[in-house]
């Protein structure tokens, strides 16, 4: 290295550096050719040599000034990223875009012991399809739980797109409480809440026949359904009460994402679809892919639900009772004001309410535009009647009464979040982009595009903090990319995803960080001030068992002999199993051979960190065990022989030494 | 008599009023700080207790074979719901005793203090020098004197002892009660 020609060229870009830091770090995207290094006024000799060496443009180095949260220090916002089909919830710090947590949901996962200990596998199996349980899942849409329009930090909601279930996690301990099975649908997409989390709206993606019924191809017009469940969640209990649910029957249009009203528009719900066609796949006819069955008109449905209504209804005793809940036929939502349908550009994506609740905007997907709906004038239209309806009875308010502009934003939009600043942001999958653009009035005017961003590549959702909300945050928006290409070094064919970070506090975008998602693919995520969330240290009590959320009568509290051992009860043997560092009691469990086996096992620790686990070898047993935590898991002992069993978290100095024998005779 | 009655009795009031005040808050306190504790760990001693992070402090210290802590001066510690009030008590008797049997009423509260003082280092010098040597760690750690007061350390820990305010309300109940039995002693003490 020519350190001499180095250096002048570090003096020569210095005044350029040093502006960068002071605006605030608006920098221009300037590439990696921009600058190869960069002298920045008040920076000792060591960080120009760190710049210089890593050959760091002035963007660069406010991008990681930006980013960069010091050991110790803690991230601004917490943001819930759906795991896509890994069935699990993902937990990333912003703005470092540290991975957190893995939440598992849908998925078992070992090192939690998630589908390993008894309440877990019991939910799964409550939790499965036609008798089978279900071990996957394909987690889209997490929702974080609101009150007034903004996330509150309680819960998050996460549905599993290929078997229409949605999941309760708490944020008290950030584990899964409940999955609820829809008993109508086969497949969701949709998923959000209500401004004060009365309900959790899911709605279908695929029609099928409601109910798990068989009906051939032939018979999709009259036969198959979609549909939109609204559950009732229980604050209190932090459970869904399907009993108090109820679901609006819907066509066969093969409905998409799903927003919630707020503010003006309180008390509706927006779902839009993309088959107005009513195609199906290769036609029972021999007709052309769905593709482009699917694809044929200039218009598709947004579906516009006034749930308060429908749930006037039910409250009415007018519904029907189906399936365990409340149930609104198609007929009944069409001719009672609760369903309505509003024609958007052919094959949309996203339908994303304003913060103020006013409008509705719908992505293009193949159309380049957003296109602005204004509820009020929506509204107007459904009180004036005289409208036509679809074949199935359901009233169409005409595009041009509720649409108020369209912006042109690129090619493929998909997804729109908001800021404070009255910009949206929507992402744009064939562009690999995100546009910005301004929010205009009830008059369209002011409508109009600001700029983009490229984002690395192909990207779907895109997410901001509380940028679905009545009170969005700015600072930030963030690219979930399908595709990472040349971002990270090759890990074989199977790449990972890329998450991107961007500051949207200047006059222009600027790209701040890459992170990896090393497995399955992310769809939507949401991000919440981390001062909101107030979850437990250690759990409250010794005993406490997470998915009941309560302390289990039965669980081992101490290492005292009394509360502790091996019994024999109706049902086989009870092992009561008390951990803490650095000793299992009872450390002998002996067993005859085919004895049923429930071993409960309890970390008595009280301080933060405390882990321990417990992993039994040929059972397929693994549990990790926090402080407080009871882990049940039960099997037959059914192969004589010797099993040593171990903590499996490095939990003190004398980890090695916790063990213990599992004798089976 | 330069002294007055109403100093007489202010002195017995403030006696007995620190003294019982010093029974409500604790008398002294260790701390321990470590790296995996940057929030430390710390425990408060009182005449009838011992509190704060005392299960964590005692599953460190089983390593090292260092008796829990529960089990240190716990007679004392029952006792002293019975030698406590029979120790204030006598104050009220100091209204009416003989000038000069007075100073037997004070003298239980004025030893309060430095009985506990003398307890505590007993005991703590007694728990650090009979480790239990079947301890995982009792070949890592030898034998030592707690610190009773100001840093000391043990293993990765570094520790803090100190006074609470409840033993500095029982040292000027000790105070007050020597300044009574001067008097008493000098003569200068009239009824209160």
């Amino acid at each position: 290295m020519s350190t001499v020609g180095r250096k002048e060229f570090v003096t020569t870009l210095g005044v350029g550096g040093a502006a960068a830091l002071l605006a605030g770090c608006n920098t221009p995207q300037s590439g990696s050719s921009a600058g190869s290094s960069a002298s920045i006024a008040g920076l000792g000799t060591d960080a120009h040599g760190i710049i210089s060496a890593r050959n760091l443009s002035p963007s660069d180095v406010t991008a990681a000034l930006k980013t960069y949260v010091p050991s110790g220090k803690l991230d601004d916002y917490y943001m819930f990223a759906s795991g896509g089909h890994s069935g699990q919830v993902l937990v990333i710090g912003v703005p470092s875009m540290r991975l957190l947590k893995t939440i598992p949901v849908f998925t078992p996962d070992p090192y939690d012991g998630w589908g390993y200990n008894v309440p877990s596998q019991e939910m799964l199996a409550g939790a499965g399809v036609n008798g089978k349980t279900i071990t996957h899942g394909d987690t889209h849409h997490p929702a974080l739980s609101e009150t007034n329009g903004d996330y509150d930090g309680e819960f998050v909601f996460i549905n599993d797109k290929v078997n229409a279930r949605i999941a309760v996690i708490s944020l008290k301990d950030f584990g899964c409480k409940q999955i609820v099975k829809n008993p109508f649908i086969i497949s969701n997409h949709g998923t959000c809440v209500t401004p004060n989390t009365d309900y959790v709206i899911e709605t279908s993606q695929y029609a099928t026949p409601l109910g798990w019924g068989y009906a051939p191809l032939s018979e999709f017009k009259t036969a198959y359904r979609g549909a939109a469940t609204y559950w009732k969640f229980d604050r209190k209990a932090g459970k869904i009460d399907p009993a108090k649910s109820f679901t609006i029957e819907l066509p066969p249009y093969f409905q998409d994402l799903t927003d919630a009203g707020k503010l003006a528009s309180d008390g509706w719900s927006f779902t839009n679809s993309f088959n107005s066609e009513l195609a199906t796949p290769l036609d029972y006819k021999g007709g052309p892919p769905l593709e482009v069955g699917a694809s044929q008109n200039d218009m598709d449905f947004m579906h516009v639900i006034n749930w308060r209504k429908a749930e006037a209804l039910v409250k009415s005793g007018a519904a029907q009772r189906r399936e365990g809940m409340a149930f609104i036929p198609l007929e009944q939502a069409a001719s009672q004001g609760i369903l309505f349908l509003l024609p958007e550009p052919k094959s949309p994506h996203g339908v994303d309410v304003s913060p103020d609740g006013r409008f509705m905007v719908v992505a293009g997907k193949l159309d380049p535009h957003v296109t602005i709906y204004s509820f009020a004038r929506f509204q107007d239209a459904i009180a004036k009647g005289g409208l036509h309806k679809d074949r199935y009875g359901i009233p169409i308010v005409p595009f041009e009464k509720a649409s108020i502009a369209q912006v042109k934003v690129g090619l493929g939009p998909l997804h729109t979040q908001f800021d404070d600043r009255g910009y949206a942001y929507t992402s744009l999958f064939l562009d690999s982009a995100i546009a910005r653009w301004k929010m205009g009035d009830e008059n369209g005017q002011g409508w109009t595009m600001v700029d983009t961003i490229p984002t690395q590549y192909n990207i779907g959702h895109l997410g901001a903090p509380h940028g679905d909300t009545t009170k969005p945050r700015g600072g930030y928006v963030m690219a979930f990319n399908k595709w990472s290409l040349d971002r990270f070094a090759l890990v074989g064919p199977l790449y990972p995803r890329n998450f991107q970070l961007i500051d949207t506090t200047g006059d222009k975008m600027q790209m701040l960080y890459d992170m990896p998602i090393g497995q399955a693919e992310p769809h939507y995520s949401q991000v919440i001030e981390a001062s909101l969330v107030k979850p437990w240290a250690v759990y409250p009590e010794v005993g406490f068992e997470a998915v009941a959320m309560a302390v289990d009568p039965k669980a081992p509290k101490t290492l005292l002999l009394a509360d502790t051992g091996v019994h024999t009860t109706a049902d086989g043997v009870e092992v009561r199993m008390a951990v803490v560092r650095s000793h299992f009691q009872p450390d002998v469990v002996k067993v005859a051979a085919g004895s049923n086996v429930t071993w409960r096992i309890t970390n008595v620790e009280r301080a933060k960190n405390a882990m321990h686990g417990f992993a039994l070898p040929g059972y397929n047993i693994s549990v990790s065990s926090e402080p407080g935590s009871e882990q049940v898991v039960r099997f037959v002992a059914d192969k004589p022989g010797v099993y040593p069993f171990y903590c499996t978290d490095f939990c003190s100095a004398l980890h090695l030494e916790i063990m213990g024998y599992f004798l089976v005779s | 008599m330069t002294m007055h009655r109403p100093s007489d009795r202010t002195l017995l009031f403030a006696t007995a009023a620190f003294a019982l005040l010093s029974l409500l808050i604790p008398w002294w306190f260790i701390s321990m700080h470590a790296p995996q504790y940057p929030d430390g760990l710390r425990v408060s001693v009182s005449l009838f207790n011992v509190s704060g992070d005392t299960a964590e402090i005692d599953d460190l210290n089983h390593y090292i074979g260092f008796r829990p802590l529960d089990t240190i001066a716990a007679t004392e510690r029952k006792m002293a719901w019975l030698a406590i009030p029979a120790a204030l008590l006598p104050l009220l008797g100091a209204f009416f005793a003989r000038r000069k049997y007075a100073w037997l009423t004070v003298l239980p509260t004025a030893v309060i203090a430095p009985v506990f003082v003398v307890d505590l280092v007993t005991w703590m010098t007694y728990a650090g020098h009979h480790l239990d040597p079947h301890a995982a760690l009792s070949n890592s750690i030898s034998p030592w004197t707690p610190n009773f007061l100001g840093p000391g350390g043990v293993g990765q820990f570094r520790t803090f002892a100190m006074f609470d305010p409840g033993f500095l309300f029982a040292a000027a109940a000790t105070i007050c009660a020597i300044v009574i039995v001067a008097r008493v002693v000098r003569g200068r003490w009239a009824h209160a």
